[in-house]
């Protein structure tokens, strides 16, 4: 029961990043990229934890929070750039 | 445990229909603003969902509490607001809401 139900989960979020990366490549604007970029990481997040599932071992959230973190400063950072010209004035 | 794993399958396949539905108005809808709405608030849905079932799981099928999860889906919902208004802010700045197929509202 469990078995399917992460497989049909890691299906659906392989899905969603092929997406994502359509819209990366694509996207006609630079705020579009940065978008898909940040939805592209916290897919990547629901992906570790599911693999902390998989393998039964609690070693993946460490990496999850630092991926949330890293993440999230750097869409800040991006979208900073895009309105000032620069990241830290 | 059957009722554990039960519970645990729901979440995970609600996590990821929600985070599939979010990528896919990512990639279907056709204006800026309208493709910002659709991610930031479904995915962080769906990695929610799926961080209560990871919690569920390591609590109920091991021993001992495991509140992990609950940081990620805290920081998520803290910063997911924050970074898509930065983002409409960079997207208004580039005059996106400008757009010449559109008529003026």
């Amino acid at each position: 029961m469990l078995n399917v139900a992460l497989v049909i989960a890691f299906v659906f979020m392989t899905l969603a990043q092929l997406l994502n990366l359509y819209r990366l490549f694509k996207g006609p604007s630079l705020p579009d990229r940065i978008l898909a970029l940040d939805t592209m990481y916290i897919n990547a997040l629901a992906l570790f934890v599911l693999l902390g599932i998989y393998f039964d071992t609690a070693t993946y959230f460490e990496a999850a929070l630092i991926i949330a973190v890293m993440g999230f400063i750097s869409t800040v950072a991006t979208s900073k750039y895009l309105m000032r010209g620069d990241i830290v004035e | 445990m059957i009722v554990v794993e039960i519970l645990v399958s729901f979440f995970l396949i609600i996590g990821a229909f929600f985070a599939l539905a979010g990528s896919i108005g990512l990639f279907r809808l056709q204006d800026f603003f309208t493709r910002l709405h659709g991610p930031t608030k479904a995915t962080t849905l769906g990695v929610g969902s799926m961080a209560i079932a990871s919690a569920i799981y390591f609590s109920f099928l091991k021993e001992g509490l495991s509140l992990h999860e609950v940081l990620i889906t805290l920081f998520l919902f803290i910063t997911a607001p924050v970074s898509a208004h930065f983002l409409a802010k960079a997207a208004r700045h580039q005059r996106l809401h400008e757009d010449k197929d559109h008529p003026e509202t």
